[in-house]
């Protein structure tokens, strides 16, 4: 089931890639329609995974369901294990469908300069790349699953993002990244170094037994480094923005929604349970700089213009909270976190479609530019954005309250040994942080959407089109399910409670 | 006397298709000659892979000598000068394979009249015979021969070209280079003998091991670095690099290809023997050396190729790099002998790795026909096939996926390093692979991201009068090179599937 999960978006990609070779299928609806019909069936066997998912045996830190494992490279101890639980199921429904709408986006519009065929296969390899690290339960097929993101990235940013900041915005993704997983690898190894196997599950029963504490706090670090790029933490968060900037919508919308979760699920499946005691002498410096982020995140987004580079200091301050949760140690915590994470996907992935719109209509995501008055212009969208930023800053009933007040909770009775004292101190920051956020997200709305229909800029393009239908079935599900998860919050906590509090048993 | 001819087979048959090319070329009618003549030489390389792949069951050993009495009172039994195991075999098929790789590319240039189709083929089998019998050395004069063997025709084909004062000047770079590293290992290997008595690697193995007073003597330690000097210059380990850029560059790019493959690769399978069979008891010596050659190669190497704006010149400071990451299992070793055997799978395995990717690569560069890096530009708009497999072939040497291969050959070295507690060699790995990255990168985005440049289109036939071919028009791509491509491509998605295939290299 799960082979079929990585497979069919693969087969998908390399169908894709076979077509961008002829010039006269490289582009056009085959291609297209080609990549919704993968990508659908992708959704459905992701989707098909979830009535399996319960609560781990008695006496298992992990317990997967669907598992695989078959021996891959017997030289370096390497397996193909697979398997999902309730930690990860949440964000490979999520992965895959944020990938089907996004191939649904491009049916109607590929961006500059076209070739249809190309960016799906980029778009299904990404998929394979992410589905990868979030089902492995090795961790060398979780390394090799974490590196395939890269390349389809960087190409989807450098060949079909805007003009010329595109490229330097995506080299710079490329090398921060890949600094990051270098650092992912060299935890690994020095794991597998004094513990001898890569299995994750194994590793996770252990919990840290027969590796010493110098080494778990090394080999901590290394790994917290390199899921700190890519998450992404202050102050190693400076290629987001530019990344996002310059990206076009459907990698924007998978860079937010599921690559940035990447890091933080590494977090809670690799580095929390396999080394313990590393989390233990590191998770205040993870909370210090989480909470950090959150601020500079908020502060960042009060002076931003553009829309897309405002949204993108949003997802800092939004994994920052996601940080937070982790670094209290405690299944409220985490929990908070991998609702945090779907949550931020559902939203900030609606919010890209909806910048991306309105950059598909006028040319331009400055908000100068823009002016004001978008309800009045176009009301479903302007509806639309209401709705996704006060999601955004937290309004209670939406997604995005959930993760960040739980996170909060949380942060109130730390877990594994932690001082109340400090947790108490990043609490009072990050509620501070929570102001700063309802306030920019308030002038975006304001700037932007409110107030009378008058034009400010020179480049108002007047007559634009309001939601169309492809757009619609596009981003209509992400607003449905930020509502939904916003009112019945054990839609994720249903399935992360008992994984979670299994797998923390070893703080308590 | 007798000799084993099953082992000598892929050797045989490298051989005997060189003097066969040779005998094609004189008489095959002018028409045909280039078919002719690369269809013979393709035989030949075609026939010793076969052989390598065909070969089964035990290690066949052959000229051996008789049991015998080493200086010290050491009683040692017979040795044998040429051994085929299954590593041997294995890198005898990779070796065989490359070259016929590197055959395949110089097809077209042939065709067009670049290359003398008869010299090229006699001297590209001549030189493999040599690779082969490297690769089976188990004595110092079995491998010096083969090495030469191996080295001496690469000086012809470096200037293959005639009337090219580029390739003259590299040929000679190079001729003089290579002397004189073989003259550093031949004292080398003169002391040794002096110092043990023998040259066989077993013979000289044990009389490390046994004979502390030998092993702990100053001298011996120099013996060894002056081996390792002479290979350092095959491999093109910085500091002993510097010819390599100049000569890949005035070299054709077939030849360039084989000199970074089949050439470099007889270099690291010498270095294997050397050290672990012959010097394994001194691993302490050469571990040490290797280490400092290792993160000299690799972050000098990266550095400089950061600023190369010519293809082949890029790809000559990357194999300059990836010399250093192939040395790393080697320098971790230190002074635990257990670890000796995992080294040697890994650099194994990590050739075997290089060897398709970069055969790959230089495939792609032959096929779109430039050097400098800007006119690599829109090439995947031209050819959908190289573009797309040059990204391939270029990420996977950055040891990025999707081809898997190059992120396992990483992972590979990773391993070996920090299993021996090597830490600093891993993060000096882990921060060049970061390096390496921005220009293997910046050649695959030309190739792949940029779009053909409309003014300088317009610039370029303006300057060629007209019938000059705009970058958009597609790219006319000669069969052997679309084998070639396609070829690597082949084995770089197999061993990305299953990178056990190269790791069994060594077992």
């Amino acid at each position: 089931m799960i082979v079929a999960l990585l497979l069919v978006p693969l087969v998908g990609a390399v169908a894709l890639g076979a077509l961008a070779l002829r010039p006269s299928t490289a582009d056009g609806p085959v291609p297209r329609w080609t990549a919704v019909a993968v990508a659908a069936l992708t959704f459905a066997l992701a989707v098909a995974l979830l009535p399996g998912s319960r609560a781990p045996a008695a006496g298992r830190v992990v317990d997967p369901r669907h598992e695989v494992d078959v021996s891959w490279i017997p030289a370096i101890d390497v397996r193909f294990h697979v398997g999902v639980d309730g930690t990860s199921l949440p964000l490979v429904v999520l992965t895959a469908l944020l990938t089907l709408l996004c191939t649904i986006s491009t049916v109607r519009k590929v961006p500059a300069p076209g070739r249809a065929a190309s960016f799906n296969a980029l778009v299904l390899l990404l998929e394979v790349g992410l589905l990868g690290t979030f089902v492995a339960l090795d961790l060398v097929l979780f390394f090799v699953a974490f590196e395939i993101v890269l390349a389809p990235m960087y190409f989807l940013i450098a060949v079909w993002g805007d003009a010329a900041g595109a490229r330097h915005a995506a080299v710079k993704f490329i090398l921060y990244t890949l600094l990051g997983s270098v650092l992912v690898v060299i935890g690994i190894l020095t794991v597998y170094a004094s513990a001898g196997t890569f299995d994750v599950v194994e590793l996770s029963e252990r919990g840290g037994a027969g590796i010493a504490h110098g080494t778990q706090v090394l080999a901590f670090a290394a790994l917290f480094a390199g899921f700190a790029v890519k998450s992404p933490l202050w102050p190693v968060h400076t290629w987001l923005p530019d990344a996002h900037t310059e990206a076009p919508t459907v990698g924007s919308v998978l860079l937010a929604g599921a690559l940035l979760k990447m890091g933080t699920y590494g977090l809670v499946r690799v580095a929390l349970p396999v080394l313990p005691e590393g989390a233990r002498a590191l998770a205040p410096l993870l909370g210090a700089l989480a909470v950090a982020g959150i601020v500079v995140g908020a502060l960042c987004c009060l002076v931003q213009t553009d829309a897309k580079r405002l949204i993108a200091y949003s997802s800092v301050g939004h994994m920052g909270f996601v940080l937070l949760g982790i670094a209290t140690l405690t299944p409220t915590g985490v929990n908070a976190a991998l609702l945090g994470n779907v949550a931020h996907g559902l939203i900030t992935g609606l919010l890209f479609f909806l910048v991306g719109g309105l950059k598909d209509r006028y040319g331009t995501a400055d908000l100068r530019t823009l002016g004001s008055g978008l309800a009045e212009r176009l009301p479903r969208l302007g509806a639309l954005f209401v709705l996704a930023s006060v999601a955004s800053l937290g309004l209670p009933g939406l997604a995005g309250f959930w993760g960040e007040a739980l996170a909060l909770q949380a942060a109130f009775r730390p877990g594994g040994g932690q001082s109340r004292a400090l947790y108490a101190v990043l609490l009072a920051v990050a509620a501070a942080g929570t102001a700063i956020t309802a306030a920019y997200f308030l002038r975006l709305l304001r700037a932007l959407v409110l107030g009378p229909d008058v034009p400010t800029g020179d480049r108002r393009v007047g007559g634009a089109v309001d939601v169309r239908p492809v757009e619609l079935a596009a981003w209509a599900p992400l607003a449905v399910l930020t509502l939904a998860v916003g009112l019945y919050p054990r839609l994720v906590l249903g399935l992360t409670e008992a994984p979670v509090g299994a797998l923390l048993g070893v703080f308590s | 006397m007798s000799i084993d001819y099953v082992a000598m087979a892929p050797v045989l048959a490298a051989a005997l298709g060189a003097l066969a090319v040779l005998v094609v070329d004189l008489v095959a009618p002018l028409r045909l000659r280039t078919t002719a003549t690369f269809g013979t030489a393709l035989a030949g390389a075609g026939a010793a892979l076969a052989a390598a792949l065909a070969i089964r069951g035990e290690p066949r050993s052959t000229f051996c000598t008789p049991p015998t009495v080493l200086p010290g009172r050491l009683e040692v039994g017979e040795s044998c000068s040429y051994v085929v195991d299954g590593t041997t075999l294995h890198l005898l098929a990779a070796l065989s394979a490359a070259a016929v790789a590197a055959l395949l590319l110089a097809v077209a240039a042939a065709r067009g009249g670049g290359l003398p189709p008869g010299e090229y083929g006699f001297l590209l089998l001549s030189s493999l015979a040599g690779a082969l019998t490297l690769a089976g050395a188990r004595d110092f004069i079995t491998l010096l021969v083969g090495l030469e063997t191996l080295t001496l025709p690469t000086y012809a084909l470096v200037a293959l070209r005639r009337r090219d004062p580029v390739g003259a000047e590299a040929a000679v770079k190079y001729l003089l280079v290579s002397v004189t590293s073989t003259a550093v290992t031949l004292l080398g290997v003169a002391l040794v003998y002096g110092l043990v008595g023998s040259l066989h690697f077993d013979r000289v193995g044990v009389a490390l091991a046994e004979r502390a007073d030998v092993r702990a003597l100053p001298l011996t330690s120099a013996a060894i670095v002056l081996v390792l000097a002479g290979f350092a210059f095959k491999i093109a380990a910085v500091p002993f690099h510097w010819w390599a850029p100049d000569v890949y560059q005035g070299a054709p790019v077939p030849v360039a290809a084989y000199l970074a493959t089949v050439s470099k690769a007889g270099g690291i399978i010498g270095l294997l023997l050397v050290t672990t069979v012959a010097f394994g008891p001194s691993s302490p010596v050469w571990s040490a050396a290797l280490a400092v050659l290792a993160v000299a190669s690799m972050t000098w190497g990266n550095l400089v190729a950061l600023r190369q704006r010519h293809a082949v010149r890029l790809l000559a400071w990357s194999s300059v790099a990836h010399a250093g990451y192939l040395l790393v299992p080697l320098a971790s070793v230190g002074g635990r002998p257990e670890l000796q055997r995992d080294a040697v799978t890994a650099t194994v395995g990590y050739l075997m790795l290089y060897l398709a990717l970069t055969v790959g690569a230089f495939a792609c560069v032959a096929a779109a026909g430039v050097t400098a890096v800007a006119d690599f530009r829109g090439l995947a708009r031209r050819s959908p096939l190289v573009g797309g497999a040059l990204a391939v072939f270029l990420l996977g040497l950055a040891g990025l996926p999707p081809a898997l291969a190059g992120l396992v050959a990483k992972v590979v070295v990773l391993r070996s390093a920090l299993l021996a507690g090597a830490g600093w060699l891993a993060v000096a790995v882990a921060v060049n692979t970061v390096i390496g990255l921005a220009y293997y990168l910046r050649l695959a985005a030309t190739a792949v991201a940029d779009r053909p440049d409309a003014d300088r289109a317009d610039g370029i036939a303006a300057a060629g009068g007209a019938g000059a071919a705009g970058p958009a028009s597609r790219l006319r791509l000669a069969p052997s090179l679309a084998v070639a491509v396609g070829g690597a491509l082949v084995v770089v998605l197999v061993l990305s599937v299953a990178p056990q295939l190269a790791l069994d290299a060594a077992r």
